[in-house]
């Protein structure tokens, strides 16, 4: 019992269920899942389904926190990944063409790592701090996908395109599918081979890991440009989901519910360690609370209190210290030994 | 495409340069041009400070006032804030130092123009307020208020509803997809439509949240609705690309937009009259945004010194089905 409760991942999955248990209550139906139209329909499978784009973007993000840094530019890599993909399928001659459609969408995963390239070229390559780095993309990002679209929102009509976001395959939300390859392919990288504890090592001590004989600035590099991928798939999903390209609000904000779901799933932000399964539980956790916000009806004038409300019990809840000073009485005192790891998980 | 790419490398490094140095002098709107000077040639002058291109709709608002203004011989300075209040206010005082006839804009912000409004008043420019207005309580500091009236366009939605529904007995629900939450044209077109449908007990409005006018949150929220919520009649979304992204959601879940779910939407994008004349919205209410040629009669008469009301309505129209089809080859934006 007492190993369940220290889990690191026990303290998120109790606030998912708290979420899906509050539904249950107040939502009728929630729970239901049926087949329409040769797929699967339900509010569950929307938490998925809308869930999936920030699940990407916070696995890349997860990686670029482990090695202490941040990725703010997510977001506009988003836009312009979208953006750049519609352009270039509304100038084909045939929307629906399957090689148009493939090469747009390249394209523009090819410019999506060039940018986290570049990211992780003025972090390791310079020496910038990453939340300056990256904030230079967050700022500029928007203007370029907007120059791409013209300002205007970019309208496609290609159902190849919208397989990627909006589609289905073997009745299964093709996002979902897209989401758990991308995952089982991170989760093989870093945790069968040894480029997990390389992120990890280069987090806990970038010069300490040089000097062990690892390249710091490759594996740097290597996860900005990572993070940017993901953020570049999520566009894609993103734009595809309504079929056309919006510069300015496409994954407006999106870099900040990343590094939530990133916090909430256990990884600190002081980096040096991670948890994928983590990061995911925690993305699950914000769709799900913002599906509960539209099926119970919270007027919209509160939705951002409640949000905050939400996240700061969540937060709290999770903090072994918060814990120990609320039911001092019922348990025994933390013995002294544990205090500094208990500290860095505070942090978080 | 290659002055596109040259284009887009210029920005990027203006913006480098502006997040790099973080001066407090970047980006001043573009209405660095010094030809200044008050009407030496008879011309009036006039200075507008536009919001930024963050839509379609503002894109053709400003090409509206760039071309009217040109055909009413009037001398026009333009300045676009990129959304942000600084710019605008900067833009407004170096029209002041120019001594233009007239200043219009559209404020980004209601709050927070008194200082440059009475530096305006000081110097005896008059002030146009277009499309958006401002919380000042000395409603002395501008001439007039020329603009949609969002409540009047959510009493227009809800009068075709309830005209719709006139001989049916049965109860109608409603749900709602309103705009960004506090914004004036979220709040206005909110309190229209429900004053309207509330004076008949038929009507529900079972649902309404927050699309954020954009059509991922407008798919996204619908789906959420459609799975709360099984017996849906009528969709009010407080614009084009919300709907259009309700309609998606409304098609996934097998029902046919504009007849299971009837669908009423505002402000007549292109996008959205396409989606009216295919019958997937049934009514669309005009926001207009081709407001110049109103603006250009207003400044002139402003400028001759005649009486103008302090809040002039554009001219704004209703669209069904069969008006789109007819006008959609037409349509300017």
């Amino acid at each position: 019992m007492s190993r369940i409760l220290k889990h690191r991942l026990f303290w998120p999955v109790v606030v998912l269920v708290a979420l899906l248990l509050l539904n249950l209550v107040f939502t009728d139906g929630f729970f239901r899942i049926e087949m329409k139209e040769g797929h699967l329909y339900g509010s569950l499978i929307d938490i998925f389904r809308f869930g999936a784009p920030l699940i990407l973007v916070a696995t890349g993000m997860t990686l670029v926190i482990a090695t202490s840094g941040i990725d703010l530019s997510v977001g506009s890599v988003v836009a312009i990944a979208g953006a750049l993909a519609c352009m270039r399928i509304s100038d084909l001659s045939d929307q629906n063409s399957v090689a148009g459609v493939l090469s747009a969408v390249g394209i523009a995963l090819v410019l999506s790592v060039v940018l986290g390239l570049w990211n992780g070229f003025l972090v390791a390559g310079i020496g910038i701090q990453p939340i300056i780095a990256t904030l230079i993309l967050m700022v500029a990002g928007r203007g370029l996908a907007q120059l791409i679209t013209d300002g205007q929102i970019t309208t496609v009509q290609s159902s190849s395109y919208k397989l990627i976001g909006g589609g289905y395959w073997l009745t299964l939300p093709f996002g979902i599918i897209i989401v758990a390859v991308v995952l089982a392919l991170t989760a093989f990288l870093t945790r069968r081979l040894a480029l997990g504890l390389l992120i990890e090592s280069v987090g806990g001590n970038a010069e300490a890991s040089r000097l062990a004989g690892i390249s710091a600035r490759g594996v740097l590099i290597m996860v900005y440009a990572f993070c940017g991928l993901c953020a570049g798939i999520a566009g894609l999903m993103i734009s595809s989901n309504v079929s056309s390209a919006d510069g300015n609000n496409a994954g407006l904000w999106i870099e900040l519910d990343a590094i939530l779901a990133v916090v909430i799933g256990g990884t600190p932000l002081s980096g040096g360690r991670f948890s994928l399964s983590g990061t995911v539980l925690g993305a699950l956790i914000i769709q799900t609370l913002t599906t509960t916000i539209y099926s119970i009806g919270v007027p919209p004038e509160t939705t951002l209190l409640f949000k905050a409300l939400v996240v700061t019990i969540v937060c709290l809840i999770q903090s072994p210290a918060f814990r120990a000073k609320v039911f001092h009485r019922r348990r025994r005192p933390v013995p002294a030994s544990t205090a500094p790891e208990e500290k860095v998980r505070v942090s978080a | 495409m290659l002055k596109r790419i040259s284009a887009l490398i210029l920005a990027g490094a203006t913006a480098l340069t502006m997040a790099g140095c973080g001066s407090s002098d970047s980006g001043s709107g573009g209405s660095g041009d010094s030809s200044g000077g008050g009407a030496k040639d008879g011309k009036i002058v006039m200075g507008f400070a536009q919001v930024g291109a963050e839509s379609g709709w503002r894109t053709a608002n400003t090409k509206d006032i760039q071309e009217t203004a040109k055909e009413a011989g009037i001398d026009l300075k333009f300045s676009d804030a990129q959304q942000k209040q600084e710019n605008q206010i900067k833009a407004i005082r170096s029209y002041i130092q120019q001594k233009v006839d007239v200043i219009a804009f559209s404020p980004v912000v209601e709050s927070g123009w008194d200082t440059v409004l009475k530096e305006a008043q000081n110097a005896k420019i008059p002030v146009i307020l277009t499309d958006r207005a401002v919380d000042s309580q000395d409603t002395s500091l501008y001439k007039t208020f020329l603009g949609s009236d969002f409540i009047e366009e959510g009493k227009k939605a809800g009068q075709w509803l309830v005209d719709q529904y006139k001989d049916s007995k049965d109860d109608v629900n409603i749900v709602q997809l309103e705009g960004t939450t506090g914004s004036a044209p979220a709040n206005d077109r909110k309190s229209g439509f429900e004053e309207v449908v509330k004076a008949d007990p038929k009507f529900h409005i079972i649902a309404s949240q927050s699309g954020d006018f954009t059509r991922a949150k407008g798919k996204e929220v619908m789906e959420a609705f459609l799975k709360s919520n099984p017996d849906i009649d009528v969709l009010w979304a407080h614009n084009d690309d919300m709907g259009l992204g309700a309609i998606e959601a409304i098609e996934g879940a097998g029902k046919v937009p504009g007849k299971d779910i009837k669908i009423i939407t505002a402000d007549a994008t292109h996008d959205g009259m396409q989606a009216l004349a295919d019958g997937k919205i049934n009514f669309i209410v005009e926001c207009n945004p081709l407001m110049g040629k109103q603006l250009m009669e207003l400044a002139k008469k402003v400028v001759n010194g005649e009486q103008v009301p302090q809040r002039v309505v554009t001219e704004e129209t209703t669209f069904t089905q069969e008006q789109a089809k007819e006008v959609l080859p037409s349509r300017k934006y």
